[in-house]
């Protein structure tokens, strides 16, 4: 860094301890960087772009780098779950039903004596799937359509936002209980497929919003002006600036996505056994409750846990790209 | 006013439209209601033709869903899966919905307001980082896991409430399940409050107000709140629908026989009458609250004229 | 109670020595160190510098308005009327606002609330501070817009904000200062917002209220023509101190400070048609780290060695006037070659 740095953050973000400055003087001290500047020279410090003054922001933000740690580590057991859980997620041992804790058992056994650490670990894998491909669909879909409409206007616009609130016309667990109920397959797609019709409108908004925006700014109106060409305009000029609140959005809504599809397993219309679903062992467990609380809370826990990461790394990521809340 | 009313009106139609259509849809074309009537049973084919043509299943979907809405806006839902008609049933599932969602605002408006405005003042203090923390892990908490918590601690454990509700759901009983229902979207407003007001108190008219030499607790309630509450006040319009439609896991956990149960039920026994026929009311619902809160916007804030 | 507790010849309001911080987390900004000024009652004191020289900041301070935290008053005395505000609690300063010093915005826009009728805004004052009733008080808001030269009062009075024009904005902004007849006004930037034929007319009523009422008027301001005509005194400020203060037309006539010059010579005049204008060189100093010794020198071009070291004191440059620059005899008489060579 070089010395004459100075944050932006210092004005009256708002998580330091560091509240609004008097209004009328705010401005003054948001020339502050210029101080170490040689009087009359040009700035020392290079330009920063939105994105590395975010990343710069994002590294010290404990909420963003633990939340951060937590999806890494989610990701890593997705993947290669054997790595911290050697036993087998099927594996029952009727006998020893609704126990607890035990050695070796630290979660216990569920109600068909399967072992609640290791189905635990194993459901990670659900979950994490259908939030990164609903994610990636809705995103993709959502940005398209709505930067599309964005762009163009006219019908196109007219077109897509009704089709936008046909959507949000219904709720979303009725639709997914009635769209799911009649599928039978036991993979993670259909699940993903209808949060990915029902998600892409929220994400489409946006899209639509910050490309309206983007696209009244100067300097875009002057490149249109010297001829730039549609294509030019929207990969240039235009998609770099509505990428930002797409992914914020996008990250939030990763894990509402997780927490939609463990919802969804729970009224028994999202995932289906033999997969392995946080919402499956929640809906098994509920009816136990009163005995054997232990198998509802580790599933849950786990599910609130990544949940939790995944809207806070979302909301860290708003923080530094919404110079608005500086 | 009259004119954008009138509008919007015409713009809710495509959408209803597409709405219902996309359930009724889904109902008709990727289930089979007829075989559904059935259970295990294999039926009879005579019979079965008999009643497809009977509910007009026989005809193809683009004259089946006329055929419907047409019955639908004479007042006929159809019969329910236990043999009662559609709308007897709804008679007794929306007042029970409507009760519960009634609690939940409530809370979620005291509750959100009072703890947005608390952290909203004290922004960037310990006071306000704790309620911000706090809202993000009530919002990961999926409401399944929280109603089951609340279900267990207060209800079983404490025995502070009923764990489930009779049948006629009195409003003391919907407490706990007002509570659960409402808790993600209590901490929507909380944050919307909080952003609301720490936004605000910035703005250069509660300067001038302060400048004015009013009281403190005048300039919040009358200059700070009145602006602050009105992004509030149109999340929690919007947010009547949506609990309406939500409500199907906090029914299910706490056994409250309205709209989310039956429609659960509807769905279980691939009933489509009880499920078309609340979905599209919901949709309504929905439709309409959205309306009125564009309308309730203007009424707040007098900056903005609907021509 | 007009100027009730002020004796004859006694200033209205006696600022000395104020200071002021903003603790924010990459370091104290100290934007007020050592500002003193007087305004007597009917005095226009005007009040000149960039953003960020701690104008604004030290008005809000006189107002107690200031956001706390990060803005916090360290030291010196407010005397308003031989009391010292800062001395005062809570509530008795707040019925000092208002009522016995008000304050005028820049923007009247932002500055007005925007779901209020102005008539409930005015009313405000007298229902506030006299106990009036809801309706008698809206009695006396039409009286004030009248009083301004609001067309149609009477009908205008339950309109909003935003259906008014800039500058009648700006006239329900004074009204409202007016409301309770202080002894003080505070106007922070007035006219800036408004095109330039409806500033004229502002600082117009502005000037003939305060004559009427015998106020005392501080009047902040970055726009050197506003300050020609209606201000008695002019005090300059750089980096959250006083440089220099002057009867307004000596200090238009011969500047003691090279700040002051700078910034005169950077007006554009008829006159000087096809010569090439000033500009003060480097930008103004930032606030967490304010340069050693005089905090111009960076940007001063008469800067030597004992500017780097030694702050300067408000030297004595005349009657009624004095300058915080080592140097200000020769900017007051032979400072111009050296402008000229700095051109």
């Amino acid at each position: 860094m070089p010395e004459s740095y100075v944050p932006k953050e210092a004005i009256g973000h708002g998580d330091g301890g560091t509240a609004a400055l008097a209004m009328g003087e705010a401005e003054s001290l948001e020339r502050a960087p210029a101080a170490g500047r040689p009087p009359g020279g040009e700035p020392t410090g290079k330009p920063r772009s939105l994105w590395s003054d975010a990343w710069h922001d994002l590294r010290r933000n404990p909420v963003f780098v633990v939340s951060a740690l937590v999806i890494v580590f989610l990701v890593v057991i997705a993947i290669w779950p054997q790595l911290i859980a050697t036993g087998n997620p099927y594996r029952a041992d009727l006998a020893k039903a609704q126990e607890g804790a035990a050695p070796g058992h630290p979660f216990g056994y569920d109600t068909q004596g399967r072992d609640v650490y290791t189905r635990v670990v194993y459901g990670a894998r659900a979950s994490i799937t259908v939030g990164t491909c609903a994610t990636a669909g809705a995103a993709l879909l959502g940005s398209l359509l709505g930067g599309l409409a964005g762009f163009f206007g006219g019908w196109w616009d007219t077109l897509l936002s009704r089709l936008a609130d046909i959507f949000f016309g219904i709720p979303v667990l009725l639709g997914g209980l009635v769209f799911l109920s009649v599928v039978t397959s036991t993979t993670v797609w259909p699940v993903v497929g209808f949060i990915v019709l029902l998600g892409w409108p929220q994400i489409g908004r946006i899209a639509r919003g910050s490309v309206v925006t983007a696209k009244q700014n100067d300097y875009v109106q002057a490149a249109r002006a010297l001829g730039a060409g549609n294509g030019r305009m929207l990969l240039r000029h235009i998609a770099p600036n509505a990428v930002a609140p797409v992914i914020v959005v996008a990250t939030i809504a990763l894990g509402t996505y997780i927490a939609l599809e463990a919802t969804l397993s729970y009224l028994g219309a999202g995932l289906k056994p033999p997969t392995v679903s946080w919402g499956i062992d929640i809906s098994t467990a509920s009816t136990y409750i009163r005995n054997a609380p232990h198998m509802l809370l580790w599933p849950a826990g786990a599910l609130s846990i990544t949940v939790l990461a995944f809207i806070m790394l979302g909301d860290a990521v708003r923080d530094a790209l919404d110079p608005k809340l500086r | 006013m009259g004119r954008y009313v009138i509008r919007r009106l015409l713009q809710m139609i495509p959408v209803f439209i597409g709405s219902t259509f996309l359930i009724f849809f889904m109902v008709y074309a990727l289930g089979d209601p007829v075989a559904a009537m059935f259970g295990d049973r294999a039926p009879d084919p005579a019979t079965a033709a008999q009643i497809r043509h009977d509910l007009y299943l026989d005809q193809p979907l683009w004259r089946q869903y006329p055929h419907y809405m047409g019955q639908i806006f004479q007042g006929n839902f159809g019969t329910a899966f236990n043999g009662q008609s559609v709308t007897e049933l709804m008679s007794t599932a929306f007042p029970v919905t409507l009760r519960l969602t009634i609690v939940a605002i409530v809370i979620e408006m005291i509750v959100g307001i009072v703890l947005g405005v608390f952290s909203g003042l004290r922004r960037g203090r310990g006071v306000d980082t704790s309620v911000l923390v706090l809202t993000l892990v009530v919002v990961s908490i999926p409401t399944f896991v929280s109603g089951y918590l609340l279900q267990f601690v207060f209800g079983v454990k404490w025995e502070w409430a009923a764990p489930t509700v009779a049948t006629e759901a009195p409003l003391n009983q919907l407490l706990l399940p007002g509570l659960v229902l409402a808790l993600v979207s209590l901490a929507y407003v909380t944050r919307l409050t909080r952003t609301s007001i720490a936004e605000n108190a910035r703005a250069d008219y509660v300067r001038t107000a302060i400048a004015k030499g009013l009281p403190r607790r005048r300039v919040i309630t009358r200059h700070l709140l009145r602006n602050s509450l009105i992004p509030v006040v149109t999340f929690i319009g919007t947010d009547i629908g949506a609990l309406m439609g939500g409500a199907i896991v906090t029914e299910r956990i706490f056994n409250i026989h309205g709209v989310g149960y039956q429609l659960y039920q509807g769905i279980l026994r691939q009933n489509s009458p009880t499920v078309v026929g609340f979905v599209t009311i919901l949709v309504l619902v929905f439709l309409i609250a959205n309306l009125l809160v564009d309308l309730l916007y203007a009424v707040l804030d007098p900056r903005i004229r609907y021509a | 109670m007009t100027n009730g507790g002020v004796r004859h010849g006694e200033p209205l309001l006696d600022v000395r020595d104020l200071r002021v911080e903003f603790r924010t987390r990459d370091g104290v900004a100290r934007a007020v160190n050592g500002v003193s000024y007087t305004v007597a009652a009917g005095q226009t004191l005007a009040v000149l510098g960039e953003s960020g020289s701690g104008k604004s900041v030290t008005a809000q301070a006189v107002m107690g308005i200031l956001d706390s935290p990060p803005g916090f008053v360290t030291g010196g005395e407010i005397l308003f009327q031989g009391r010292d505000l800062l001395k005062l609690g809570k509530e008795e300063r707040r019925k000092v606002r208002g009522a016995r010093m008000a304050m005028i915005f820049q923007d009247a826009l932002s500055s007005l609330n925007p779901v209020l009728t102005v008539g409930a805004q005015l009313g405000e004052m007298f229902e506030v501070h006299e106990g009036m009733s809801r309706k008698k008080a809206r009695g006396r808001a039409v009286e004030l817009m009248e009083r301004v030269g609001i067309p149609a009062a009477r009908e205008r009075v339950g309109d909003y904000p935003h259906q008014f024009s800039g500058g009648m904005r700006q006239r329900i902004m004074i009204a409202m200062a007016l409301a309770l007849r202080p002894d003080l006004i505070i106007a922070d930037e007035p006219t800036t917002a408004l095109d330039v034929t409806v500033q004229a007319q502002v600082m117009d009523l502005l000037a003939e209220l305060q004559r009427e009422f015998t106020m005392g008027l501080i009047l902040i301001t970055h726009d050197l023509g506003v300050v020609a005509d209606v201000a008695d005194t002019i005090a300059v400020m750089y980096a959250g101190r006083i440089v220099e203060t002057a009867p307004v037309h000596q200090l238009y006539k011969a500047p003691a400070h090279p700040y002051t010059r700078g910034l005169l010579e950077s007006i554009p005049r008829l006159g000087h048609k096809g010569r090439e204008l000033y500009a003060i060189k480097g930008l103004p100093p930032n606030l967490t780290a304010i340069p050693p010794g005089c905090a111009f020198h960076p940007r001063c071009p008469l800067a030597r060695d004992i500017c780097r070291t030694d702050p300067p004191p408000l030297y004595e440059a005349g009657p009624d006037r004095a300058s915080a620059c080592h140097f200000w005899r020769e900017t007051l008489d032979g400072g111009k070659e050296i402008f000229d060579g700095a051109r």
